[in-house]
């Protein structure tokens, strides 16, 4: 049994639907990413676990306990709010103190509990101190420890690292991996940054308009997008649409528009006529000044339209022949790399037939 | 800083003499010893000797004080519910109900509360003096109290009850104290409004019940005397305590150099 069950849950403001016939199942333990683009209902969905709004239709489980009836104060889960949501007229220690005095815990329990979980989070010794005399990361902190002072069975956390810079929110990811390990308690996260998503989570799910749209490990969405709308949102993707000539459910033939028939392996079949997408990653695509040896599955010529340098890599649009244009990118520091191509430069383009991900629409 | 231009120096100091002049007038006066309101004769804490021993002023001023505790403590409670009601839920009907008796001129409530009062045969004396007070102090403690809790995050409610706490407890330990230096202020402002009344206890106080105001008020019919000067002074004094422990308890009242926007 899952340790949270959502079966079929619907939240709907006026004629809007936030979320939308929503089922997912978390394990105990389990790092679980709700991942989308704002607006599509991640925060509606999580509160409904917490218990501050109630589905319209569906039914949340937990340890198999249908939570309807539950409000928040009785559920055993905790939230990580992005706002923090400290309290501002306490101390830090007076903030993990707040659920343990909820709980009615001993006082003579307490101090111990307070000190682990500030340990937990590496914020010994600010017990003293007031929110508005934290930064933005010890703060998410205090947080996160009050969030798990009463050992919950699990923890909600909604874009608790969107309002830390670049380097805070790296460093402070991987210390969530590693508490989240060390607690082993389930973790729903919330984003709407994918590169956050594939990093942490041991299952993602990729929500848009209030639906999942997939729900797999992070190298299954990345490498596999079930949808169009997955491989965009994920990452950067060459999506090349057009009528299929043929499936057979192991080679696809796609007739692009505006670059010619592309081939791509693919265990689905489809009858000829409809509509597929090959999603194309751009570090899986080959550029270079000459063709390659032998005849490649997917070959064409093109000149660098734009090129944006980024350091560790190059990410250059090439327009091809057709009018498409192609992203591609190349490592810096690639071996035997012979030439940095300038915009204008000529370029051939091939990439096998294993590169891209065939998704029928 | 930028120098501030002189004609905005003059209007200043034009517009706080305009306001404070009479007010030292009184205080000044309160301590000539002389009957008149003319010269100045030399100092004297005569008036003051004179207060002390006045019963009739004695009376009305633990009256006023009595009345202004009672009223304060009712008003700041009916008026901080007043205001969560407000905040929490979208009404219509409750806004304009409890801000009404603020904008209604006083002369109309006055008049209107010794008829509801009379239609009840309710008698007129220091409980209806209380009740009329009450009546029109909810609202600017409501007032206050609902611009505290629009300036609370919304999230820290929740928070607590993420946190274990019960509606009740989410109240008393993180909604309460948050807005308590709304509630600390609409309690002052209550006590002030009730204890300088006049309007409306003149007419629902009845024959025989006297407030400080009604009591200063039937002194100078005859003459403005030095003994009036004193007790409005004490009275200034009072309002001005009140307001630096309120400015105390609640810095977003008065602000300071000190303050920073959370
Ligand atoms: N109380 C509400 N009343 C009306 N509409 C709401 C309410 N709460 C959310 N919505 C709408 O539901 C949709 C989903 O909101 P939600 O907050 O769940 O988005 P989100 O995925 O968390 O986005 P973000 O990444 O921006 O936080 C939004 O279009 C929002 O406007
Ligand atoms: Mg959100």
């Amino acid at each position: 049994m899952a340790l949270l069950d959502i079966q079929g849950v619907t939240r709907r403001f006026g004629d809007f639907t936030a979320v939308d016939n929503v089922s997912l199942a978390v394990e105990a333990g389990e790092f679980f990413t709700l991942l989308g683009p704002s607006g599509c209902g991640k925060t509606t969905l999580l509160r409904m676990i917490a218990g501050f709004d109630l589905p319209d239709a569906g039914r949340i489980l937990l340890n198999g306990e249908d939570l309807a009836d539950s409000p928040p104060e009785l559920r055993p889960v905790r939230t990580v709010f992005q706002s923090y949501a400290l309290f501002p007229h306490m101390s830090v220690e007076g903030n993990v103190a707040f659920p343990l005095q909820m709980a009615r815990v001993p006082s003579g329990e307490r101090k111990a509990r307070i000190e682990a979980a500030l340990e937990d989070v590496r914020l010994q010794g600010f017990n003293r101190r007031y929110p508005h005399e934290l930064s933005g990361g010890q703060k998410q902190r205090v947080a996160i420890a009050r969030a798990l002072v009463t050992h919950p069975t699990m923890l909600l956390l909604d874009e608790p690292l969107a309002a830390l810079d670049a380097k805070l929110r790296e460093d402070l990811s991987i210390e969530l991996i590693n508490l989240q390990k060390e607690v082993g308690i389930a973790f729903v996260y919330v984003t709407h940054d994918q590169t956050e998503a594939l990093a942490l989570s041991h299952r993602i799910a990729v929500m848009n308009r209030g639906r999942i749209e997939q729900l797999d490990e992070p190298s299954k969405i990345y490498g596999f997008p079930r949808t169009r709308f997955v491989a965009d949102f994920i990452g950067h993707c060459n999506l090349f649409s057009g009528p299929i000539r043929e499936a057979n459910g192991s080679l696809a033939l796609v007739d692009v528009d505006g670059l010619g028939p592309v081939r791509v392996a693919t265990a689905t079949s489809a009858a000829g006529g409809a509509r597929g997408t090959i999603a194309l990653r751009p570090e899986k695509i080959r550029i270079a000044a000459e063709a390659p040896s032998g005849t490649p599955d997917n070959h064409f010529h093109g000149a660098v339209r734009d090129l944006l340098y980024m350091g560790d890599v190059t990410v250059y649009r090439v327009a091809i022949e057709g009018g498409t244009i192609v992203e591609a990118l190349l490592a810096n520091s690639q071996s035997g790399r012979a030439k940095f191509f300038e915009v204008g430069d000529a370029v051939d383009v091939s990439w096998p037939v294993g590169a891209g991900h065939f998704i029928v629409e | 800083m930028r120098r501030r231009p002189a004609w905005l120096w003059a209007a200043a100091i034009f517009a706080y003499a305009f306001l404070y002049v009479p007010l030292l007038i009184v205080v000044v006066y309160s301590f000539n010893d002389s009957r008149l309101n003319a010269e100045w004769v030399g100092f004297t804490f005569d008036w003051y000797r004179t207060l002390a021993s006045d019963d009739q002023m004695l009376k009305a001023a633990g009256n006023s004080l009595m009345i202004g505790i009672v009223v304060s403590f009712v008003s700041t409670v009916l008026g901080t519910m007043a205001g969560l009601a407000m905040h929490r839920y979208r009404l219509r009907l409750l806004p304009i109900l409890i801000v009404a008796p603020i904008a209604i001129p006083e002369i109309l409530m006055g008049v209107s509360l010794l008829i509801f009062f009379v239609l009840l045969n309710f008698t007129l004396g220091l409980v209806s003096v209380a009740l009329a007070h009450i009546a029109f102090c909810i609202g600017f403690v409501a007032i206050v109290v609902r611009a505290r809790l629009a300036g609370m995050d919304e999230t820290l409610t929740e928070a607590a009850r993420d946190c274990g706490a019960t509606p009740a407890s989410a109240f008393r330990y993180v909604t309460l104290p948050l807005i308590m230096p709304g509630v600390i202020a609409g309690a002052l402002m209550a006590f002030t409004l009730s204890i300088d009344d006049f309007v409306i206890t003149f007419f629902t106080a009845g024959a025989g019940t006297i407030t400080l105001p009604l009591q200063i008020y039937s002194m100078i019919k005859i003459s403005v005397t030095p003994e009036v000067n004193a007790v409005s002074t004490l009275l200034m004094l009072l309002t001005l305590l009140l307001i630096v422990v309120a400015a105390k308890l609640s810095p977003t009242l008065l602000p300071s150099e000190r303050e920073t926007t959370p």
